[in-house]
């Protein structure tokens, strides 16, 4: 547990001898590699994603702009939001859930370590099948939602489409299969003494992220191939023109689509609930609150996805049953913000760049929240649906929230990951350039909504303050944009040339911290007695042991 | 603690219902509403498929008699799976007949919203039973070829998991598109 790596094993990931060589890495199973890959994948399609947002920033940098035509425009805003969700945050998600589900219950690998790879795999060439639209023919244009019979052949002939309906299901299936891994493991590897109410909260929340995945996708898979059957056999399901109803697609797609929010925020909640104590020396306030709020988010969020269809005219029950689960839903994220504060309460806190993003993460996670409550109230929806404040909305829980808290976990694990730290130096400045970046280019755009700017369309008219809010947005954007190049940067440099981590750089209390950094290839020597939630604590302090708490048996 | 193969399987298939509630539940939205041109009930045949459906119910009997021999004889095992595999396969035969029947008169997947949802339903089911036969000519392969611990109990029983999910997924949808359309 010293500082000082431990004899024999390598300090950077770049010696370790068994993933030396690409087909050391293209035929992994073992699932540090396999999650470091997800990790790679996802920060190059992050680039695609990025340059796409920097290309629709300059479009609406002014009013009536043609630098791009709004065919193209289309293309890009489509590309971007189905990038972001299924190439990026998803699988950083289930790349760090699976380089980290076994380190921390103290498992040699997650339960089935070829599915992971096939996980991989399907997700990685689903992604480049979308990528491949673009020289097969014009990339998809009817948004991530893809709204039929928009996104039928009489409106997108082009069969961009169906690259993006291919694409997600494979990237689907991948995710799928991940999720049957991410259950099973938690629930048949974990080591002796580890039981379930000593877990850590990362573990739980992408346990229930699982669950998640494993119910919505499966609405999203038939939604799609109803649409390939559309398209390709000249079928009728979405075809408002003979009989099909556009209304099946909306509800099946946000059947899957409200979870889908969900699956993009829980395992930000575990990493979050893992860097927050660690930074602030205290242990986390309420662990049984947050680990059974997720549930509470976990069965309530298949319960509001008719809230995306309030403009639909779906009529009074519905409104009612849905805002009220939507307002519900609140509750329980608002207890764990309260759990977070009060771990953060009374604590000696470092701001290390971790817990700066963790600290930014909950205020802007916050914001993003409150806007999405008054979504749910169905006048004000009416009023603000389609405009730039939704857009605004769930950049702030997506970006401010899920990116942050995403940043927050790479900088907490890249130096357990790679033997080296991040450099903090250069984490620092990214961070304010992030944060000053974000809220410029975010903040504007709930104005912009409140003046009535439709989002998805290509340009806007000159009315007064819109042009001067989109060019300070798109100026913040360059900020931000810029911060992710040195984020890269720092991904990168600090391989080479970042300080040697040691086993515990960050005096961490979970299992994951009790081996070297990177990790052996078979993860523990010796995997250290589990009596309480904090193994390494009771570790170190063998006079000090936490006290015993509910629901864990000090026998087990 | 549940064996973990086991437990990937019925995940799977909690995954799999899901999809097939969707499928199911978009016939029925379609089926509810009025119908132009033919229906299922102009074009169905409930005593073909119904037969048909029987060897697919009872296969459910007999993969179940495949498991409990599994330590007693591995003959009886394999006699058991065979059994098994021709019941799906006549399942599936029946199906391609009753499919041929109706593109001969000109029912097809793009002619109504009626043979988009059922060809659409049928045809995935179809797929399913498909995967479950090779699922089951492995357990077969190991049964007859595998050493002597083969098949193992989770995997013959992960293999049945799913038969039977698959039987069950044409209870639901032999009620709602047969029953339903003649009763």
């Amino acid at each position: 547990m010293s500082k000082h790596p431990s004899a024999a094993s390598p300090s950077s990931i770049r010696e370790v001898e068994e993933y030396q060589g690409l087909l050391s890495w293209v035929s992994s199973v073992d699932h540090k590699q396999i999650g470091i890959l997800y990790l790679l994948a996802s920060l190059f399609f992050f680039l695609f994603g990025l340059s796409e947002a920097a290309s629709m920033r300059i479009q609406l940098a002014r009013p009536e702009n043609h630098f791009l035509s709004p065919e193209q425009y289309n293309q890009i805003f489509t590309m971007h939001g189905t990038t972001m969700i299924f190439l990026v945050v998803m699988p950083i998600m289930i790349g760090l859930s699976m380089y980290f589900i076994p380190l921390m219950i103290g498992a040699r690998d997650v339960a089935f370590p070829r599915l992971n790879a096939f996980g991989f795999w399907i997700f990685f060439f689903g992604g480049l099948l979308l990528y491949f639209s673009f020289i097969g023919g014009g990339a998809p244009v009817a948004g991530w939602f893809g709204y039929a019979p928009l996104s039928e052949k009489a409106y997108s002939f082009s069969p961009g489409q169906d690259y993006w309906a291919v694409a997600l299901l494979l990237t689907g299936t991948g995710s799928i299969a991940s999720a049957v891994n991410i259950i099973v493991t938690t629930f048949t590897m974990r080591a002796p003494g580890m039981s379930i109410w000593r877990t850590p909260l990362f573990v739980w929340m992408t346990m229930i992220n699982g669950f998640l995945l494993l119910f919505a996708i499966p609405a999203l898979n038939a939604a799609l191939v109803m649409l390939l059957v559309d398209r390709n056999l000249n079928g009728f399901f979405f075809q408002t023109s003979h009989g099909g109803s556009a209304l099946l697609w909306q509800h099946y797609f946000w059947f899957f689509g409200h979870p889908e929010v969900y699956i993009m925020i829980l395992p930000v909640f575990g990493i979050i609930s893992e860097v927050i104590p660690v930074f602030c020396r205290k242990t986390i306030y309420g662990y049984g609150f947050l680990a059974a709020s997720t549930v509470a988010i976990g069965f309530l969020s298949f319960a509001v996805w008719a809230h995306h269809m309030f403009a639909t005219g779906i009529g009074f029950p519905m409104y009612y049953v849905f805002a009220g689960a939507s307002f519900l839903i609140a509750v329980p994220t608002g207890i764990k913000i309260w759990n977070w504060i009060a771990t953060m309460w009374g604590g000696s806190i470092r701001f290390a760049t971790a817990m700066l993003f963790a600290t930014a993460f909950i205020i802007q996670f916050t914001v993003g929240g409150l806007s999405g409550i008054a979504f749910a109230a169905v006048p004000i929806d009416w009023q603000l649906t389609d405009s730039y404040f939704v857009v605004a909305h769930f950049h702030y829980t997506l970006l401010g929230g899920s990116l942050f808290g995403i940043m927050a976990g790479i900088y907490y694990w890249y130096p357990k990951m790679t033997g080296r730290l991040l450099s903090e130096k250069i984490g620092k400045v990214h961070f304010w350039l992030m944060v000053i970046g974000f809220n410029g280019t975010f903040f504007p755009m709930h104005l912009m909504g409140l003046y009535g700017m439709p989002r998805r369309v290509f340009t806007y008219p000159d009315l007064p303050h819109l042009g001067a809010l989109n060019l300070f947005s798109s100026i913040s954007a360059a900020v931000l944009i810029f911060s992710l190049l040195i984020f890269f940067y720092n991904l990168a440099i600090s391989l080479y040339r970042g300080e040697v981590a040691g086993d515990n750089p960050w005096e961490g209390w979970s299992l994951e911290w009790a081996t070297s950094s990177p990790p052996p290839p078979h993860n523990f020597e010796k995997v250290p007695p589990i009596r309480h939630r904090r193994p390494l604590w009771d570790y170190q302090h063998p006079d000090l042991p936490d006290p015993v708490f509910e629901g864990t048996r000090h026998d087990e | 603690m549940m064996n973990k193969n086991k437990m990937a399987m019925v995940l799977f298939i909690a995954s799999e219902a899901i999809f097939f509630s969707m499928l199911v539940a978009a016939y029925v939205y379609f089926h509810i509403g009025p119908q132009q041109g033919p229906g299922a009930a102009d074009v169905l045949n409930p005593y073909k498929t119904g037969f048909y459906s029987v060897c697919l119910f009872s296969s459910s009997y007999t993969i179940w008699r495949a498991g409990c021999n599994r330590l007693a004889s591995r003959r009886r095992t394999a006699g058991w799976l065979v059994a098994t595999i021709i019941l799906g396969m006549a399942f599936l035969f029946g199906e391609a007949r009753e499919w041929d029947d109706m593109i001969h008169r000109n029912v097809t997947i793009s002619r109504d919203l009626f043979g988009t949802s059922f060809f659409t339903l049928t045809g995935f089911h179809g797929l399913h039973v498909t995967v479950g036969l090779i699922m089951l000519g492995t357990l077969l392969g190991m049964t007859l070829l595998g050493r002597s611990d083969e098949p193992r109990w989770d995997a013959m029983e992960s293999v049945s998991l799913y038969w039977h999910f698959v039987d069950a997924v044409w209870v639901v949808i032999f009620t709602v598109v047969y029953l339903w359309a003649f009763l």
